[in-house]
């Protein structure tokens, strides 16, 4: 390790020399992880903006269906004539949502942000293992991003065989206009945001395994480090067999293969497609599909482990059985994929065996969400933005996290698979949780990022208002869904059974339109305070961890002198001596660069 | 209804501007230039909105189990949906129970716990007796939740075709309608395939399977009550869901392969539509669409037809454009009913020689 910690400090001195930085090589084409984690974060922005946009135009028409609206005039053009939404344009806005906020906001957006900036500032390293692998890592996320946004002007449409897209309706232009040429670009975005996330997981795992500085064991790494370590493995593990499913389905499409097709008669011909199954789409899109969901959701419970800890000045409560339940989570995470096809046809036994290691998920989560309540106990709860989110994410995270034990159980999926009560879960414990995580991590590390403080007011209110909506969107879904409403349907007045429920759906568009209108808060608040936000000191939040002992003012290789040595575990807040005094008298952290102090003993943590 | 939630909504979102606003007056009162860190102020209202918050969830939760529980779908229609609702139950009152406790420690701790200058937190980082407790627990809770559902699970999906004397249906999809297909006295269907479509076998029947002749091809379905019924289901274009919430039944469907489903219809649609359940839910919906209908008709439009309780089948998976409007209606009937509505259907034969004779 020391070893490696010596070359880097020759490779910065090196680099000191030569300081040339062109607008090009600093602002564009960067290699420091702390810019490429910038551009992460923004092009995360801009394409979460799309997608929120996107849910409010599918939730007024789900309102007020049938009715004309300029927005859709606007928006949709001639997929809106006379500003009614058509129904291919529905389901292309609920698919290219669901891809959005899932791949691009989620997975690039919070853990390429975050892993980018925190790996090698919480580790203590000049850099990232490859600089230039980041860089172009992050340059085929744009690529992948522009295409996809792309892929809506398109003349029959984008995508709309939701986010999933089964074959046969993602392989069939005959079956709907948006599996033409909107379907071949999804898939080419897809592959390319493939091999950028393999990218950047590479180099995240070797950055972790490799440039710890002196003294940084894995038993006193910060958990957002534990969090991201595991999470690029999981991306490793699941991310190149979606890519093989794309592939076949490209095959499929454009090559006259039948991995996904067989005996189908469609606009009055049956195909040549002969022994093919739809059933092995679903087998290799859920082996990434589900893992997915934690690579979404590790970050951001690891994002709030590091915010909570510091905000309650208190040590993060169960730190091995935390590390551990990570793992679990992801082990598990590879081998439970089979309950999203319970009612897919394949083997009811297959059913049983997914059913048994679904619910046994459920064990390290709650042993988390138990943790997070007992940290909270006897702190000193320090209420910034930052920490109200990851409140805020610990609620949601139950509240979804609950239903899970519903739908994970093969018997009781029958009659809510599909239906809106699915929307409500996976919204709550992964959407919305994420999403928390993602605004936490902004507040607190914005310091950081950009050398000023954000507006805590404009960040009290974006908090509030997003929590109140949240619930008032999600948890009335799960009462529609229990009525036995299906997801992904354009209007229900087709069914006047449904009738009754539709005072609900203008209830929850409501709150959606309001928890929308608030984000712009969060967008004024964070473009605002990168120009006039009050500078930031060094360490704003009393934090133990390595990157607050760097300069507010970046520089290439992080520290301008040594790169500093770790001496404790991260969270080392309120510890006291026998006498009752702080361990560093008149402070209650100690930072991980500080020595073990007279008579102060290391816990084994 | 919204009204009610509404107004708590702006009650709460009032009450925090006002306070944001007195942080603002308090802070500069201070004098202290403001450092965007939280100070001993918001600490102290932002734990009490905590608290507040917490108490909005606890509203929001009530109003939604006593508003909303007409959604939930009456008594199950199918044998067993009995089972499946019994574990439903379970299940429901399990989470919520963890959910009000969970919530609400969370939130009350933030409350309780709000920090100030001084305040000293404790150093507690571990405590193994207390993590084996929340270990096990979940454990043996989710031990005794698998075993049941895993119980009930084999008993639906264990489809005997040689037990009793089960109906045996095939279930059709097609962008963007279904098809019935009975087996006929023989209980045997006759073999199919999309390459034998053509003309009026539209669902491509093997017309040289004698098991064949007798099928009887319907767009609605018909099901005795008190029998086991055994869907086959099958698809000629892309992937549909055979959905029927009130018998708790869904299977996926699937082009190139046979999936299936059973169930035993226990009411039939006469008995379910005279249950207080139904007969309150028809009455409600019935004074929604005559208020939509002055709507239209003020417009110039026609109005809604009233609505009757009928059982259906929907499509609950994305099939397309007009995946919103996939569905069949379903009656459950006595055997003589149901004897007699499939005497006066056509048999497959009768359909072909009625096109050969053309």
């Amino acid at each position: 390790m020391s070893a490696t910690a010596v070359h880097a400090d020759d490779h910065a001195h090196e680099h000191e020399h030569h300081h040339k930085e062109t607008f090009i090589t600093k602002y564009i084409f960067s290699i420091d992880h702390k810019m490429i984690a910038k551009q992460y974060l923004i092009t995360g922005l801009i394409m979460g903006t799309i997608g929120i946009l996107m849910s409010i135009l599918f939730r007024i028409q789900l309102a007020w269906p049938d009715e004309s609206f300029t927005i859709f005039e606007i928006f949709l053009g001639k997929w809106a004539p006379d500003g009614v939404m058509d129904p291919n344009a529905y389901l292309a806005l609920v698919t290219i949502h669901g891809t959005i906020m899932v791949f691009f906001v989620l997975t690039a957006g919070l853990s390429g942000t975050f892993s980018n900036l925190l790996i090698p500032l919480q580790i203590g390293a000049r850099d990232m293992a490859s600089g230039f692998m980041n860089m172009v890592s992050y340059w085929l996320f744009f690529l992948s991003s522009v295409i996809m946004v792309m892929s809506l002007f398109v003349e029959a449409g984008p995508a709309a065989a939701g986010w999933t897209i089964y074959p046969p309706l993602s392989a069939l232009p005959q079956a709907m206009g948006g599996s033409g040429a909107g379907m071949t670009l999804w898939l080419v975005s897809m592959a390319i945001f493939i091999a950028s996330s393999l990218l950047g997981s590479l180099n995240y795992v070797v950055t972790v395994l490799n440039l710890r500085t002196k003294g940084m064991s894995m038993t006193r790494m910060p958990l957002t480090i534990w969090a991201f370590f595991v999470t690029a493995i999981i991306g490793i593990v699941s991310f190149p067999v979606l890519l093989s499913a794309a592939l076949l389905l490209i095959m499929d499409r454009s090559f006259g293969t039948s991995f996904f097709l067989s005996d189908i008669y469609i606009s009055g011909e049956v195909l040549h497609n002969q022994g093919g199954s739809p059933v092995l789409f679903e087998h290799l899109f859920w082996f990434l599909g589900h893992p997915e969901v934690y690579i979404v959701l590790l970050p951001a419970l690891g994002i709030t482990s590091e915010i909570i800890a510091t905000n309650a000045r208190k040590p993060i409560f169960g730190y091995r059985a935390m590390i551990a339940s990570i793992l679990a989570i992801a082990f598990l995470s590879t081998i439970v994929w089979g309950h999203h096809m319970f009612v897919s046809g394949m083997n009811p036994f297959l059913g049983s065996v997914f059913t048994f290691t679904t619910l046994l998920i459920a064990i390290p989560s709650a042993v988390k969400a138990f943790n997070y309540i007992t940290t909270l106990w006897k702190g000193n709860l320090q209420f910034n933005p930052a920490m109200l989110f990851s409140i805020g994410l610990v609620s949601t995270f139950i509240t979804g996290g609950l239903t899970g034990i519903i739908l994970g159980d093969s018997t009781l999926d029958i009659n809510v698979h599909d239906t809106y009560f699915v929307v409500a879960h996976f919204h709550l414990v992964m959407g919305i949780s994420a999403l928390y995580g993602l605004f936490a991590g902004v507040y607190h590390w914005f310091p950081k990022m950009y050398g000023k403080m954000m507006n805590k007011k404009l960040g009290y209110i974006h908090f509030w208002f997003t929590a109140i909506g949240a619930y008032g969107v999600f948890f009335p879904m799960h009462f529609v869904g229990m009525a036995g409403l299906p997801r992904r349907y354009y209007n229900n007045t087709n069914f006047p059974y449904f009738d009754d429920l539709q005072d609900t759906n203008v209830l929850i568009t409501m709150f959606a339109i309001m928890t929308a209108l608030v984000q712009l808060v969060f967008i004024y608040n964070f473009i605002h305070s990168i120009f006039y936000g009050k500078k930031a000191e060094q360490n704003p939040w009393k934090s133990n961890t390595l990157e607050w002992t760097t300069p507010v003012e970046h520089i290439h290789g992080n520290w301008p002198g040594e790169i500093p040595e770790v001496h404790r575990w991260a969270y080392d807040y309120s510890k006291t001596r026998e006498d009752g005094e702080y361990v560093i008298p008149g402070q209650d952290y100690a930072p991980q660069t500080i020595p073990l102090q007279e008579n102060e003993e290391e816990l084994h943590h | 209804m919204t009204v009610f939630l509404t107004i708590i909504v702006i009650a709460l979102f009032g009450i925090t501007i006002w306070q944001m606003s007195k942080i603002v007056n308090l802070s500069q009162g201070v004098g202290i230039p403001d450092s965007q860190i939280a100070n001993d102020e918001d600490n102290n209202m932002q734990g009490k909105i905590m608290l507040a918050f917490v108490a909005f969830l606890y509203v929001l939760m009530g109003y939604c189990f006593i508003q909303y529980r007409s959604y939930f779908l009456p008594e199950t229609a199918s044998e067993h949906g009995i089972e499946y609702d019994r574990l439903m139950m379970i299940s429901v009152v399990l989470i919520m129970i963890v959910q009000l406790i969970t919530q609400v420690l969370l939130h009350f701790f933030a409350y309780k716990y709000r920090g100030n200058k001084d305040r000293k937190a404790l150093f507690y980082a571990d405590n193994d007796k207390l993590e084996f407790i929340w270990t096990i627990i979940p454990v043996i809770v989710l031990a005794g939740l698998i075993i049941y559902g895993l119980f009930t699970w084999t008993d639906i999906m264990n489809i005997d075709e040689n037990e009793g004397d089960p109906v045996i249906v095939e279930l059709y999809a097609k962008q963007f309608a279904w098809e019935a297909r009975y087996a006929g006295k023989d209980s045997e269907l006759g073999k199919a395939n999309v390459r034998f479509i053509q003309g009026v076998n539209t669902i491509g029947v093997d017309a040289s399977d004698p098991y064949a002749m007798d099928d009887v091809i319907a767009n609605e379905l018909h099901l005795p009550v008190g029998r086991k019924v055994i869907f086959k289901m099958r698809s000629q274009d892309v992937l549909h869901s055979a959905y029927m919430p009130h018998f708790r039944a869904q299977m996926n469907v699937v082009p190139g392969m046979i999936t299936e489903f059973a169930y035993t219809p226990i009411l039939t649609t006469e008995e379910m539509r005279q249950s207080d359940y139904m007969v309150e839910k028809v009455q409600t919906i019935n004074e929604i669409r005559k208020e939509k209908s002055k709507e239209l008709v003020a417009k110039g439009d026609e109005p809604l037809e009233p609505y009757t309780f009928d059982y259906y089948l929907l499509c609950n998976k994305i099939c397309g454009a007009s995946h919103y409007n996939m569905q069949m209606k379903i009656v459950v009937e006595s055997e003589e009913d149901y004897n007699a509505w499939l005497k006066k259907q056509k048999t497959f034969k009768e359909v072909i020689s009625a096109q050969a004779a053309n």
